[in-house]
């Protein structure tokens, strides 16, 4: 698996991130927001969590208008692979890749905390180490991750069997308990929990190791 | 010419902040407020001969998320 690991102004998971690919086997590039093109030969594009641009007008609206995301979304729309992460998932939604939106969390606090996760479906190249209704440990750490769609999209999200993660105990208003959603083709996944923070023994938990994993063995020959 | 652009959630989209300055203003003794809404004001700097559809386009683009927010324009 070949990565690029897109950095913003105000991003602070994209080394996390890059740590978790290359301890999977990924080559990883770190790739610039103002770059228009990415390396040649990239399988996988991880968009990291932080605070892109300091938040500035809504969390990822100005990244989704950066150079670097008119690269990504060619890629995406080639069929390549997409993880973002937190701020990652907010761009993607503001780029249109994923629908809905995230909103300030319901409660209004910033949480910072690790909570159960239900993996919802194995059917995806993120998703496929796991198995439908495992329940893992994950890092979260937002104050706008309540997702929101209107009411037609969440139907369709369950209906097409999109929704890649839940949570057990919903902790920022989220509709449906939505913490991440896959795209049409499966290839794009968006999830407000940071897996890269549970990849190491170190972190206390090492649940997300298995996506990496999954995501390595998928692209291995690629 | 300028333009002042309102942005706003959209009817049924939970506005936590609002919630709270709702609450807020009741502990302030202000009785009576049934709901507050939070929403921005953008103003707009722009060359003349810039069209109301040329703020609605970067309405669209960038100024709203039309997924969850309504907005509206003003010229000036």
């Amino acid at each position: 698996m070949r990565a690029a690991v897109v950095v913003f102004p105000g991003s602070n998971c994209d080394r996390d991130l890059a740590v978790a690919f290359r301890a999977a086997g990924a080559e990883v590039e770190m790739v610039w927001h103002k770059d228009s093109a990415l390396p040649e030969g990239i399988d996988m594009v991880g968009i990291p969590g932080g605070f892109s641009y300091g938040d500035y007008l809504r969390c990822g609206a100005i990244a989704a208008q950066s150079p670097i995301c008119g690269a990504v979304r060619a890629h995406a729309e080639r069929g390549g692979y997409v993880l973002g992460v937190c701020n990652g998932f907010q761009v993607l939604t503001e780029t249109g890749l994923l629908p809905g939106a995230l909103l300030r969390n319901a409660g209004l606090k910033y949480i910072c905390r690790t909570v159960g996760l239900k993996v919802e479906t194995s059917q995806s190249d993120f998703t496929s180490a796991y198995n439908a209704g495992d329940v893992i440990d994950i890092p979260i750490a937002h104050h706008d991750g309540n997702y929101f769609a209107d009411a037609d999209t969440i139907a369709r999200l369950q209906d097409e069997d999109r929704v890649a993660f839940t949570y057990t105990d919903n902790p920022n208003g989220a509709q449906a308990d939505i913490a991440g959603i896959l795209s049409p083709n499966r290839r794009v996944l968006g999830m407000m929990p940071h897996p890269e923070r549970a990849a190491d023994a170190g972190h206390g938990g090492t649940d997300g190791v298995a996506l990496f994993r999954a995501l390595a063995g998928a692209l291995a020959t690629a | 010419m300028k333009a002042r652009v309102h942005v706003m959630l959209k009817n049924g989209v939970l506005d936590p902040q609002g919630e709270a300055v709702r609450h807020a203003l009741g502990a302030l003794g202000f009785d009576g407020v049934n709901g507050v809404r939070q929403g921005k004001v953008i103003e707009l700097d722009l060359a003349e001969g810039t069209t109301e559809a040329d703020v609605t386009a970067m309405c669209e683009k960038l100024l709203a998320n039309t997924v969850i927010e309504s907005y509206a324009v003003e010229l000036a």
